[in-house]
């Protein structure tokens, strides 16, 4: 699954970040990492970015950058 | 003899650098810009025991790759300059992610101090770190400090002092798993070989970094070795294919992940959260503030908020400077003799400066508004709730406030562009930032609307505060797929926990931009103030009227004394007089002259060369075109509430002229200290591609409305 598609309020897991360039680089650096929990907090009220915890703080990214990280659900 | 110890200071935006820098430097602080770029560098010195230190305030950054300019100047500024210690400003609620940036530090093998800042905020929600054993697993000092409250900051000192004296402790090397380390192992061989030896870098790192295909490196490394480089390329693309295919994922992605396997490896030993998952205050208010149904009203709320903030309280001092400056007006007056001395101190410089001082109090509230949303963390909220409609039209959440604060004033709004971290993005917020119709151009708009639409003044006002709106949105559209076409930048923004602003944070923040605004504004307006009174008053038409009106003045009187004409009738003789004396001296001046030579111009818009006068001393300052206005028609002191002004308008332009005047001057370029603070920003190029394009937009839009309009008229 995609992050991207995960439902607000769910905890899921990172197993591979794929894509390439700036959004990937940024992304590893702010610890989307494989192995790391994720949780999906809510969407921002006009259906974009959302905001997720990792590693312990708040992360918002676009729907189109969370494409790239695939995560199963747990 | 002092010594002399350099030191940068490094750490991820939100961690509390900038506090812990203050409180290290006091007042001894300076910002300038790194070399060539367009990045602000804060330099400053502090005297500890004896010591002399300088401490350089590196930019914020999550990382130190090669993709951001923020993260190039601050690598560069480790490598070239060598400091002789590196503190990290680690926040150590969020001590993970902060770490990340600590592991490249490390591999930079530079002498390194942490400073786990903010401590009590962690130790409150039950965050357990032992910074023993933590410091020994990293072979770093660490010293637990809280900037906002002062606290630690000697033990720092101390720390960077030791570091500096006995140099850096254990080497710890991160290790990034067997089949990068072997492939690291070919790199650094070959790099050997081939003479990429640099005495700033070690070769590991530079192998790390050429795994990485770290463009920055790849050229250094490509200049060092020439034509070796070929042989170089080689091993490398073949050590990321053999990575590629074991390990089913890129070098980049396994070495992050590497990175982050070390910081685990050591909290899972030091670290301990007694509390995890417990919802915290900052949720529960984020719960409200960025609520699906509540976010954007609430948002939209406190912007009004912030908006009415900055009139109503401002408009106090704003009275008094205005009662001050006309005060100080009189006194001068009174105190000289008539004549170009009085009329050059009184109506150039007082009255140009203190037209547009009146609205530093506005600027300096925006500019705590600015502050408290930053140190509070709201800032990121507001870039969060806005991002879906920035997005679309090819900005970034973080645009909405610069753009929102352009219908203030541009300066703040351009230095608020800061905080958009691509550039891209923040040139073409920048650039579409002058439609948000300033404060300074609502004169204009009052003058206008109120002499050509007195009925619905208000409702044309509105218009064309709502085409600059769209304006922005169709040239950043147009900017970003054309000048400014490329990817665009991650979202990928941190949400930072709700802090209490301090009050010695804000005003510090504040008068750090006031400063600058202040500085620019200040001599800038008085170089064009004093500018204009020049070009307004010179040359003096001394006897070269067209007639020898003073022979007319002497006839009318003539006839008033023996009776054919009423006083009545003298008086209104007189003022038509006066007022054709008044034209021929404004049109023998050196602005009348540049009008009329510039007429052609604007006659296809409908201008004639008073209204070219006028839009040129918009350049100066926005606030002077409507009394260059009065001063054109011969009114005296004249401002957008005069009724003679306003008449003598109506009587002379058809409405449709005086909207099309009202368009100009919201698309053309903003005024003189507007451009000199873009061009500190932005730089000379983007300065004058800014100057350019929207004249030319202002040309076309005034041009066709007029050629339109005028077929219906």
């Amino acid at each position: 699954m995609k992050l991207n598609e995960v439902k607000p309020k769910t905890k899921c897991k990172i197993i591979k970040v794929s894509g390439s360039g700036g959004v990937h680089r940024r992304l590893l650096d702010m610890g989307c990492v494989k192995g790391t929990d994720v949780e999906v907090i809510k969407v921002a009220p006009l259906g974009d970015p959302i905001d997720i915890v990792i590693k312990g703080y708040h992360l918002s990214i676009r729907k189109e950058e969370a494409k790239n990280i695939d995560v199963e659900v747990i | 003899m002092e010594k002399e110890i350099k030191i940068a200071l490094a750490g991820n935006p939100n961690s509390g650098k900038t506090t812990v820098f203050n409180n290290l430097t006091g007042a001894r602080q300076h910002v300038g810009n790194y070399p060539g770029v367009t990045v602000e560098k804060k330099t400053g010195e502090r005297q500890y025991k004896g010591y002399k230190i300088d401490i350089v305030d590196l930019p914020g950054t999550y990382s130190l790759t090669a993709y951001s300019l923020d993260e190039v100047v601050a690598r560069n500024f480790i490598i070239d300059e060598k400091p002789d210690v590196v503190v990290d400003i680690i926040d150590s609620s969020n001590l993970e992610r902060n770490l990340y940036l600590a592991t490249q530090l490390m591999e930079l093998r530079v002498p390194i101090v942490f400073a786990f800042n903010m401590v009590d905020i962690a130790k409150s929600s039950g965050k357990k770190i032992d910074t023993k054993l933590l410091s020994e697993l990293m072979g770093v000092t660490i010293v637990e400090t809280i900037g906002h409250r002062n606290k630690g900051m000697n033990e720092l000192l101390d720390a960077v002092v030791n570091v500096a004296e006995k140099g850096k402790g254990k080497k710890v090397i991160v290790r990034y798993g067997e089949e990068i380390e072997n492939e690291v192992e070919k790199i650094t061989a070959i790099l050997a070989k081939e003479g990429a030896v640099t005495e700033k870098l070690n070769l590991r790192w530079l192998a790390v970094k050429l795994l990485e295909q770290d463009k920055e490196v790849i050229e250094a490394v490509k200049k060092s070795t020439g034509g070796n480089y070929k042989r170089i390329e080689k091993v490398v693309e073949g050590s990321i294919w053999h990575i590629q295919n074991i390990l089913r994922d890129s070098p980049e992605t396994i070495i992050a992940d590497a990175r982050y396997g070390f910081i685990n490896g050591a909290l899972r030993e030091s670290y301990e959260e007694i509390e995890a998952g417990k919802v915290t205050i900052s949720d529960k208010i984020d719960r409200v503030l960025t609520n699906r149904i509540l976010g954007l009203p609430i948002f939209f709320g406190l912007m009004w908020l912030m908006f009415q903030f900055v009139f109503t309280v401002g408009a106090y001092p704003m009275d008094w400077i205005d009662m001050g400056f006309g005060k100080l007006g009189n006194l001068v007056s009174n105190a000289l003799p008539e004549g170009l001395l009085q009329s050059f101190i009184v109506d150039g410089i007082i009255g140009g400066v203190g037209g547009v001082l009146i609205f530093t109090p506005n600027i300096i509230l925006l500019f705590v508004c600015i502050a408290i949303l930053e140190d509070s963390g709201y800032m990121a909220r507001a870039a969060f709730v806005m991002d879906r409609i920035m997005h679309k039209i090819g900005l970034h959440g973080k645009s909405f406030i610069p753009m929102l604060i352009g219908f203030g004033c541009t300066i703040p709004a351009y230095m608020a562009a800061r905080t958009l971290e691509n550039k891209k993005d923040r040139l073409v917020t920048m650039h579409v930032n002058t439609f948000m119709s300033c404060g300074a151009r609502l004169p204009i708009y009052i003058l206008l609307a109120g002499a050509f639409f007195p009925a619905y003044a208000g409702n044309v006002i509105f218009s064309i505060y709502v085409i600059g709106i769209i304006m922005a949105i169709l040239m950043a559209k147009l900017l970003r797929s054309t000048r400014f076409k490329g990817e665009a930048a991650p979202f990928v923004m941190e949400l930072p926990p709700y802090r209490v602003p301090t009050f010695k944070g804000v005003i510090v923040h504040m008068w750090e931009r006031t400063r600058l605004y202040l500085k620019k504004a200040g001599t800038i307006i008085l170089a064009m103030a004093i500018i204009i009174w020049i070009l307004f008053t010179f040359p003096k038409i001394g006897d070269n009227y067209s007639t020898d009106y003073d022979a007319e003045v002497v006839s009318i009187e003539e006839s008033y004394e023996s009776g054919r004409i009423t006083e009545e009738e003298l008086e209104e003789a007189i003022v038509v007089i006066e007022g054709k004396m008044a034209d021929e001296e404004m049109a023998y001046s050196a602005a009348g002259r540049v009008g009329h030579f510039i007429e052609p111009v604007f006659k296809p818009l409908g201008f004639d060369w008073r209204m070219a006068v006028a839009a040129i001393s918009g350049i100066a300052a926005k606030e002077i075109v409507v009394s260059t206005m009065g001063t054109l028609y011969s009114i005296a002191e004249a401002d957008e509430e005069s009724e003679s002004l306003r008449d003598t308008l109506a009587n002379e332009y058809h409405p449709l002229i005086g909207y099309n005047f009202m368009l100009f001057s919201l698309l053309y370029f903003p005024c003189m200290a507007g451009i000199a603070v873009f061009r500190r920003e932005a730089g000379r190029k983007e300065m004058w591609f800014q100057i350019g394009y929207t004249l030319l937009l202002a040309w076309v839009v005034s041009f066709v409305v007029f050629q339109i309009g005028r077929l219906f008229i």
